[in-house]
């Protein structure tokens, strides 16, 4: 920025800084002076509709909106005079002549823009004596609930649509007091971020459905979290009623969600309260089911595990753990199975090629913030769904698409995107790794690169089409271009191949490589070692352990399972039920009972979810992020650490005398504290697959863990209906 | 061609009680007595009593005030109006001003478009009080609300469509008050009775 380009306002007889181009109203937020808004919104395009922020400025010959008048070089401006005062209760009164005086039943009331200015700017007594607009409500589909007669058309709704989400799913209808928001034809608010107008609502017209009626704002306690659904890990806000979370907001942070929050994020946290949550600790004695206390049910375990290893030996015991749980549990998880001998341990349960692992990141991710992804002049997308898998990173590659960059799929599908695309490249009688072959040969040839005789045996057979050589070239010219891989490249049974040809196809375009990441937390799970051949820090194995897929395949006679369902979360789960329940002893860390759990486990924990412990979780931006439980846990579910701590005592495993989970997240980072989050990814040649159906690699974006497959709003969306029925919560409708 | 500060022919679009109503191009700065002249005169022999001079937006002209000016930007301002479209709307004493307000008010009220509160909201509850008046069932204190209204809505909006809603409002009460105001009090209109006893 350079000095032309700053002048100076003077506001209220203060001086401030300003920049050329800005509106008055960045100027004087910028300086703490508050000037009243409704329509106005920092991330939204300028409407200057709602008329509240008028403020008299120097020589104008009416009152000027702050939210669309630029900044000029000594101007002087009002914003408490006489007029300027005049004219913002004037649009108050006019506001508030046609809404209805519902506060006391109206869920916004407390926490309501139009309600706070109504107490500055309102008068007492209103002079409106005629009859009030009603306007009939909208059916905006399970997440949004509508009171349209509350409805001050700020338009904020419709210009998310437009900008944000790039779909204009409402628009206004009719003309002058007639005007109304809606969608057109009836129909449901479907994109994945939808629920973020709920917070744009200034009123009460755009509310939380799931929410309704249920608490009033001031009666919640809010905790600030982190979202558990996805890579980047949203902050929120949970909003807490006696122990219970009522709702999810977003906590803005500029570095990764700005002010948004997906509606997975949002609503997912329904699934806590499911009817099959897990009440008590459970064992199997005989082949009988009962409740039992937690003593019982940890000296069981440690007895259980303790007998295989004695029995069996130490390397038929295997541990399984989401790639959502918390570094701590990841960390003590880890800890405990190595402490036992094992060194059967993994995470990565939908992957299913392994080959070259050891070259795999310390803690995979995207080699780069959310801001940088949004800055890239060229992306190609490899294996994502991008939308579905990563709501948040997807707006990113959207504001960079809208801003100019190409943006290139390689997809199994062409998936929706409601962004300019460069070039959808075409898979349907092809695979990943064929296009990714091709666009490398095109580079190559273009770069003049010799390719080596691992790349040349994949490289021989690939077939250059015009469309890989416009896209390479694109990948080329840009100063900023990323190879992104996506979960469905990270499922795919190539998956060593597409990320050497990724890897390849960046070095050969000057691009870089980065990589969405299963669950909230896989570079966690990654560097607190539940890894079978590395340990915490990121240090090569003794020993190489089973891999998940190894596992999965093949069971061990001892299995010890974290926050997961494994016919769902896992890979290749056909028949696994069957083969865990010919195991001698599974342990079941896990927040709810289902019944497929009844027929394969021995003892079921169950354990807080995200909402109910304390923890930390490294994102793919590379940002460890700390948060602690906001609701009380259900039944007597407790943290996952703290289970792990009791079960490592009770195996006398060392180092498990950790009080709290900050003491469990401090000595994970002083383990990790020389390890370099390396974002190398070049991986080496495995057998090729063929003939593997690539389109089912794609998890729905409500199906990706246990909580989310119970939120009962999320699934009954548009996109809940993909989702298998045995994930649906019992009391469904 | 023209008047001082206002050069050129203008085509003055005459209507309502004239004689001859049409469109009448001639040099700006005409007198009005003139451009009435040339639209035939006030029908069957009828007093002026009003004129829009410049489409229904403008404020309103008693007859006394139009009869001396001439038509054009500095005149017509200093009469208290201005040339606006040039549309000429001619009344004469047997019309009901309230109702004459009622139906322009209604007029901007259709025509909102909606997008700026103070336009949107304030023409609507315009024409309802005006509406009101005009069915008997005026309150005292609606005069000054009407006025108080229209002037919180002119000049806070987007487009000039709310300043247009406006002025009529301003000077019809301004100028008519006493009209609304027989309303209010005996719930008809003065000009009826005035007939009725001439």
């Amino acid at each position: 920025m350079s000095n032309d380009d700053q002048l100076e306002i003077e506001v209220n007889g203060v001086t401030l800084p300003a920049r050329k181009g800005q509106m008055l109203i960045e100027a004087t937020d910028a300086a703490g002076i508050y000037i009243p808004r409704f329509c106005y919104h920092e991330k939204l395009s300028i409407a200057a509709n709602c008329r509240m922020c008028l403020v008299e400025v120097e020589k104008a010959p009416k009152p000027l909106p702050a939210c669309a008048t630029p900044v000029m070089d000594g101007m002087k401006v009002f914003t408490a005079s006489a007029r300027a005062i005049s004219a913002q209760k004037a649009t108050m009164e006019f506001l508030l002549i046609n809404h209805p005086l519902d506060c006391p039943i109206c869920d916004q009331g407390g926490e309501c823009e139009l309600q706070d200015l109504a107490m500055g700017y309102g008068r007492g007594v209103s002079r409106y004596s005629e009859r009030k607009r009603v306007v009939r409500d909208k059916n905006l589909g399970p997440l949004i609930s509508t009171d349209m007669t509350r409805c001050i058309h700020c338009t904020r709704c419709v210009r998310f649509g437009q900008e944000i989400a790039g779909i204009q799913e409402l628009g206004t209808t009719g003309r002058g007091e007639h005007t109304q928001i809606g969608t057109y034809v009836e129909k449901s608010v479907d994109h994945e971020m939808s629920g973020n107008i709920i917070d744009l609502c200034p009123v009460g017209a755009l509310n939380n459905k799931p929410y309704r009626f249920s608490a009033r704002a001031w009666e919640m306690t809010q905790h600030a979290s982190v979202a558990a659904h996805d890579c980047v890990g949203s902050n929120m806000f949970a909003h807490v009623y006696n122990g219970i979370a009522k709702r999810i907001v977003p906590q803005p942070n500029e570095a990764i969600n700005e002010t948004w929050l997906s509606d997975r994020d949002r609503f997912s946290f329904e699934g806590i309260y499911a009817a099959d949550r897990l009440q008590s600790p459970r064992i199997r004695i005989d082949g009988e089911w009962r409740d039992c206390g937690w003593d019982e049910a940890l000296s069981a375990v440690a007895e259980g595990l303790k007998g295989i290893a004695a029995d069996h030996g130490p390397e038929q015991i295997s541990g399984l753990i989401s790639p959502s749980a918390t570094s701590e549990e990841h960390f003590l998880f880890a800890r405990l199975l190595r402490g036992l001998g094992s060194v059967n341990i993994d995470h990565r349960i939908r992957r299913v090629d392994f080959h070259g692992q050891e070259a795999d990141p310390v803690a995979p991710g995207l080699g780069m913030t959310l801001a940088d992804l949004e800055a890239q002049q060229a992306l190609l997308v490899v294996g994502s769904d991008l939308r579905q898998e990563v709501p948040i990173a997807a707006h990113r590659v959207r504001k960079a698409a809208v801003a100019g960059a190409d943006v290139f799929f390689v997809n199994p599908g062409n998936y929706e995107y409601l962004f300019p695309v460069a070039g959808y490249l075409d898979t349907t009688s092809s695979s990943i790794i064929d296009e990714l072959a091709g666009l490398v040969r095109a580079a190559f040839a273009r770069t003049e690169t010799r390719p080596d005789a691992n790349l040349a045996e994949v490289l021989a057979a690939a077939e250059v089409r015009p469309e890989h050589e416009a896209a390479v070239a694109k990948l080329i010219a840009a100063e900023r271009a990323t190879v992104l891989l996506g979960l469905i490249a990270g499922r795919h049974p190539g998956y060593s191949r597409i990320r050497m040809l990724a890897a390849a196809l960046a070095a050969a375009t000057g691009a870089q490589v980065g990589s969405l990441t299963e669950g909230a937390n896989s570079g966690g799970a990654a560097m607190a070692g539940t890894l079978p051949h590395r340990i915490c820090g990121g240090a090569a194995a003794e020993t190489t352990g089973l891999n998940a897929a190894e596992i999965i395949a093949a069971p061990t006679r001892g299995m010890v399972l974290m926050g997961i369902e494994p016919e769902l979360d896992c890979a290749n789960a056909e028949g696994l039920l069957e083969r865990l329940a010919d195991t001698l002893f599974c342990v079941v860390v896990t927040p709810f009972a289902t019944p497929a759990m009844e027929t394969y486990a021995s003892v079921l924990l169950p354990v807080g979810t995200f909402a109910e412990t304390a923890g930390s979780y490294l994102n793919a931006a590379g940002e460890q992020q700390e948060f602690s439980g906001f609701a009380t846990p259900v039944g007597a579910a407790r943290p996952g650490w703290k289970i792990l701590r009791v079960l490592g005592n009770l195996c006398a495993v060392d180092g498990f005398d950790y009080v709290s989970a900050a003491e469990v997240t401090q000595a994970l980072a002083a383990v990790c504290e020389d390890s370099e989050p390396s974002i190398e990814n070049t991986g080496q040649l495995a057998p090729a697959v063929a003939g593997f159906d690539e389109g089912g690699l794609r998890v729905p974006i409500y199906a990706v863990d246990a909580v989310v497959r119970r939120a009962r709003s999320l699934q009954l969306t548009k996109w809940g209906e993909s989702v298998p029925d045995i994930s649906k919560p019992a009391d469904a409708a | 061609m023209g008047s001082e500060g206002s050069g050129g022919p203008v085509v003055f679009s005459v209507s309502g009680h004239v004689n001859r109503p049409g469109n009448f191009e001639v040099g700006l700065g005409i007198p009005f007595r003139d451009l009435l002249e040339l639209a035939g005169g006030v029908r069957d022999g009828r007093k002026l009593k009003a004129v829009i001079p410049g489409g229904s937006s403008v404020r309103v002209l008693p007859a006394e005030l139009i009869l001396e000016a001439n038509m054009d930007h500095k005149s017509l301002q200093e009469a208290g109006s201005s040339l606006g479209s040039a549309a000429v709307i001619v009344m004469d004493e047997t019309t009901d001003m309230v109702r004459v307000l009622e139906r322009i008010s209604r007029f901007y009220y259709s025509e909102s478009c909606g997008q700026c509160t103070p336009c949107r909201e304030g023409t609507g509850w315009m024409n309802r009080v005006i509406g009101r008046i005009l069915a008997g069932r005026g309150k005292p204190a609606d005069m000054d609300m009407l006025v108080d209204v229209a002037n919180k809505i002119e000049g806070h909006t987007i487009c000039a469509l709310g300043d247009a809603s406006a002025w009529p409002v301003q000077s019809f009460v301004h100028h008519y008050r006493h009209e609304f105001e027989h309303y209010i009090e005996h719930g008809c209109s003065i000009v009826s009775q005035q007939s009725a006893a001439a």
